[in-house]
């Protein structure tokens, strides 16, 4: 059959020796269960997935041991039967050679697997219970990168897939597991195919991309696609036209941009492992466990393809083909492009191994000492992706991390071709990749540095504001010391010395004009004040109901009264008050010891109670309420609730004695109103207020005036006051063995020298 | 008009050429005042090249007040925790040479560390909050204190403060997903166990397929 679909050609390419033949000349085998398996929890691109299961756990094959954490991330299952024996950090296959966290499975030979869920006519199923299936299955790329398959074939709504490209090129030497999954597993590849292009909304082109050194595959694999849209197309072999994007531009003719991926243009690719994994998983319900993997190099006495399960220790594989450690050169997982030297037989088989390679010396020697680069280009006529190998490595070599950047070092597929063809044996790939990571490095630390810079300024900005917070507070004080002062030389100076510690306290003298308006104010606080006895009075051998709606009627003439009284106040100290001390200065102690007076003035005891009466009675409903759906659904709490409810009924019971008790006594206080006069009744109603506010008055000017004999007496007084708390909270962490004894001790201690020391100043002073 | 202009060639040429000037200096004059840019950008850009660790080893108080003395004409290579790529960057954007690190402010340390409390021995003292530049440790009074390792630039002005003692400084965790890889040795003597780097590869193998 002559191909009659153009192809396209990609620039640059190597032709290095293919070594395929010597893995093709056995069937396809199936390796044996090995007696342990190391099933590492990160073997795909993105975040490592999440344990499920315990150590010692019993599982059966196709169970799942580690679930996906988040979209970026794939299922882990149990290759066979057998057992949990560790979760633990075991040498996984990483080109650093380090360890990660796997999952280890004794193996008990029996293969006992879980019920598959199988769909017979998946045909039928939407799309979002397939990509469900590939999800569940835990497929990843099994071409190259491993990245999770599910997340590839769910492309963002705001782009239309119009070509789906599945790779069959196996470009690279000696690997030919998908030559061999081609020849005897056609059908599932191209039902595969068929899923996938379900899944991607059926793009107007699917192709099936094959180079032209696997004769037999294109063959079986047209067979297969005949009587379907497939195309299986076949173009020269070249390295590496299996990299994604030059497969694409050799398919089609387009050029994924720079940065990007092939979505954005309208393509999928998939590999042909992958798809018929999609297959299995669709159709059988089996989780990716094993996988195809050639086995090739001179320094095994058998080369082959086998199948072999996911965790398979490569030393269990090598001992099956007769390896010999003294032949080797070395052990490559991957081809001898882009794979990596394993750095111990231990390591086991992942989804993404698609070759071990156990060359012998003359296949593979070591490298050759690099030189310098003589400038030849021929690095540049071999690179795939139009890069200038020769300046990248220039500028990595000097780490001029911007030049590389701008020369693109990102579009660089680390495909080899340039380190191939260097005759001065540089090994530029290296050089790409070490540089690749340190521009990551550099961005991530870019990043952190933005933020900390902002965490900084934003840190500098709040203890600038506490600072000028403190400064304003610290001022304001200065004044209100300075304020006193003067005012305390006035009254000095007007009076005899005898008031000295109420200098402000005495609402003197009233001003004649006011006299009316207080009047009236008078009455309407009287009357305020009999409606609220009113309504208080037959409190005692009320219903509940009753004692609601009282407490309304109450509360309503308590508003009236309140507001009446702070009339009055109000009126009050702007006549009687000398104009220097009603000056509110906004930060000052003083005034907002008398703001605090005011307020706890307004609020009298009797009210507060009824508050608290309040809350408590809602808290009563709802708690009753709560009680009676748990005991209608028999809830285990129920008791819980209703011992709840018992004690809020007994809060509210003592509550409400004592409002009862103090309703009279508070209401009868402020009602001397015949006997007093105006002056007289203004004190009353502000006497817990103003006494208040004489304290802070009186310490404010004390302040000012106080020997250095009474400050020190005042400090020495304190210091005893936190000594004998400080000992207290010792004696208490003692005997609670408290872990901080230590730090009370020193507390304590360090109060007592303080003590002592000003106890001696205060002798000193007095002598 | 025109006649006037033909038979006056020089004054109205000069004429032209003063109103253009006018009006070019109207727009620039208006320009600068319309799109002035607030601070000073160059102490911006030094700023944005510092490694915001504010460690103070430099001097300063933390790296803008760096960045400030940098625009001031003070040395570029005194920042340890920026190290040489730090300076490379300086020197490219200022244009002069990149000299190496003054190891009088200490040296670059290839480990970044974060701060680490001992959290049974902490005694809630919070005087590592006060220290922290980057608001990056946790605590109350009295209660246990802990560090924000994702925000901790691992400046080590928390660990002076600390009474007890229990702060460490910790080397930053370098798993296998921190892993990347490194440049190839001068030598290469010692990248027999490397793959797709390997240069010889090609030869020898079209060597040996030649001989089968
Ligand atoms: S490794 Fe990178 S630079 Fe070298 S040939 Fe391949 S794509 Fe080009
Ligand atoms: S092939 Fe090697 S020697 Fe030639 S230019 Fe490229 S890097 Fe330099
Ligand atoms: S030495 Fe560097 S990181 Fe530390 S404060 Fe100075 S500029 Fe910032
Ligand atoms: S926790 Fe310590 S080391 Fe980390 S940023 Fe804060 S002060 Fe610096």
């Amino acid at each position: 059959m002559t191909q009659l679909i153009k192809v396209w050609d990609i620039s640059g390419g190597i032709h290095p020796p293919e070594n395929k033949a010597q893995s093709l000349l056995e069937p396809l085998a199936t390796l044996a269960i090995p007696p342990q398996l190391v099933l590492p929890l990160n073997q795909h691109i993105g975040a490592p997935a999440k344990v499920l299961v315990e150590v010692g756990q019993q599982v059966l094959g196709g169970q799942l041991l580690a679930e996906a954490d988040g979209v970026f991330s794939a299922h882990v299952h149990a290759p066979t039967s057998g057992t949990v024996t560790a979760i633990t950090d075991h040498v996984v296959p990483h080109p650093s050679g380090m360890t990660d966290t796997c999952i280890i499975l004794d193996t008990d030979g029996e293969d006992r697997w879980l019920a598959l869920d199988e769909a017979p006519n998946y045909q039928d199923i939407d799309k979002t219970a397939l990509l469900e299936r590939v999800r569940a299955a835990g497929i990843t790329g099994l071409g190259g990168a491993g990245f999770p398959t599910a997340v590839k074939l769910n492309p963002r709504a705001n782009q239309t897939i119009d070509t789906l490209i599945i790779n069959g090129t196996e470009c690279e030497p000696y690997i030919t597991a998908d030559d061999i999954l081609m020849q005897n597993r056609a059908q599932e590849v191209i039902a595969g195919t068929q899923i996938l292009s379900t899944l991607l909304g059926n793009p107007s082109r699917v192709v099936i991309g094959i180079e032209d050194n696997k004769p037999a595959a294109i063959a079986t694999m047209r067979d297969a696609a005949a009587g379907t849209t497939i195309e299986v197309v076949s173009f020269p072999t070249k390295y590496p036209s299996g990299g994604e994007k030059q497969l694409i531009q050799i398919l089609t003719g387009q050029e994924v941009p720079a940065g990007q991926i092939p979505a954005s243009i309208g393509i999928v690719c998939q590999n042909v492992g992958t798809t018929a994994a999609v297959y299995r998983a669709v159709r059988f319900g089996e989780p990716l466990v094993k996988r195809i993997t050639t086995v090739v190099g001179e320094a095994l006495e058998r080369q082959r393809n086998i199948e072999v399960l996911l965790g398979t220790p490569i030393e269990f594989i090598l001992e099956q083909h007769g390896y010999s450690e003294k032949k080797a050169s070395r052990l490559v997982m991957g081809g001898p492009m882009m794979g990596f030297s394993l750095p111990d037989t231990s390591v086991p088989l992942i989804k993404t191994t698609n070759c071990i390679l156990a060359p012998s010396r003359k296949e593979l020697p070591p490298p050759e000492p690099a030189q310098a680069c003589i400038r030849c280009g021929m690095c540049a006529e071999a690179c795939p992706a139009d890069l200038l190998p020769q300046q990248l490595f220039w500028y990595a070599q000097s780490e001029d991390l911007e030049k590389l950047e701008a020369h693109n070092l990102f579009d660089c597929i680390e495909c080899g071709a340039c380190s191939f063809v260097c005759p001065s044996h540089i090994p530029l790939v290296q050089y790409y990749r070490a540089a690749k990571g340190e521009i990551r490095q550099h961005r991530s630390d870019k990043e952190k540095s933005d933020r900390s810079r902002r965490r900084f300024e934003f840190r500098q900005e709040r203890i600038d504001k506490e600072e000028a917070e403190k400064e304003a507070k610290r001022l304001a004080r200065k004044k209100a010391a300075e304020l006193a002062k003067k005012k305390l030389a006035e009254q000095k100076a007007a009076a005899p010395a005898t008031e000295q510690n109420a200098p402000a306290a005495q609402p003197a003298t009233t001003a004649a004009d006011d006299d009316k308006q207080r009047a009236k104010l008078e009455r309407l606080l009287a009357a305020a004040q009999d409606s609220l006895k009113q309504a208080q009075k037959p409190q005692d051998d009320a219903t509940e109901e009753q004692l609601e709606k009282q407490q309304a009627r109450i509360k309503q003439a308590e508003l009236k009264l309140a507001a009446a009284r702070d009339k009055l106040a109000a009126l009050a100290p702007a006549s009687t008050v000398p104009p220097a001390a009603s000056k509110p200065v906004a930060d000052d102690p003083v005034s907002a010891a008398i703001e605090r007076a005011k307020a706890k003035m307004a609020m009298a005891p009797e009210e507060k109670l009824r508050t608290t009466l309040e809350s408590l009675y809602k808290r009563l409903t709802k708690a009753e309420q709560k009680a009676r759906e748990a005991r209608e659904q028999a809830s285990d709490n129920a008791e819980a609730l209703e011992q709840g409810v018992a004690k809020l009924k007994e809060k509210i019971a003592s509550n409400q004695k004592e409002l009862s008790e103090l309703a009279p006594t508070s209401v009868a206080e402020p009602t001397p109103r015949n006997s007093a006069t105006p002056e007289a009744e203004v004190n009353v109603a502000n006497d817990a207020a103003s006494q208040a506010i004489e304290k802070a008055k009186a310490r404010a000017a004390a302040m000012g005036t106080m020997s250095v004999a009474d400050k020190l007496r005042n400090q020495v007084e304190s210091l005893e006051a936190r000594l004998e708390k400080s000992q207290a909270r010792l004696l208490k962490a003692q005997a609670d063995n408290d872990a901080n004894l230590d730090a009370f001790k020193t507390g304590v201690e360090k109060l007592e020298v303080k003590l002592a020391a000003t106890r001696e100043q205060l002798a000193e002073h007095n002598e | 008009m025109l006649e006037t202009i033909a038979q006056h060639p020089i004054a109205s040429a000069l004429i032209a050429l003063i109103g253009l000037a006018l009006v070019f200096g109207a727009l620039l004059g208006y320009a600068a005042v319309r799109f002035k840019v607030e601070g000073d950008p160059l102490v911006e850009q030094i700023d944005t090249l510092l490694p915001q660790t504010q460690c103070g080893q430099c001097g300063y108080p933390g790296c803008k007040p760096y960045a400030q003395a940098i625009a001031n004409g003070d040395a570029i290579n005194k920042c340890p925790p920026g190290g040489q790529t730090t300076i490379n960057e300086l020197a490219a954007l200022l244009d002069v040479e990149a000299p190496t690190l003054d190891e009088e402010h200490g040296e670059e340390s290839d480990i970044p560390t974060v701060a680490f409390i001992r959290e049974d021995e902490c005694i809630g003292c919070t005087k590592c909050i006060q220290a922290c530049p980057m608001d990056a440790i946790l605590g109350a009074a009295k209660q246990m204190h802990t560090v924000i390792a994702d925000e901790c630039t691992g400046c080590d002005l928390c660990v002076e403060p600390c009474p007890v003692d229990c702060i460490d400084m910790i080397p930053v965790a370098s798993g296998i997903r921190q892993w990347s890889w490194e440049l190839p040795a001068a030598s290469h003597k010692q990248v027999a166990n490397l793959i797709a780097t390997d240069s010889g590869r090609g030869h020898t193998q079209r060597n040996t397929s030649d001989a089968s």
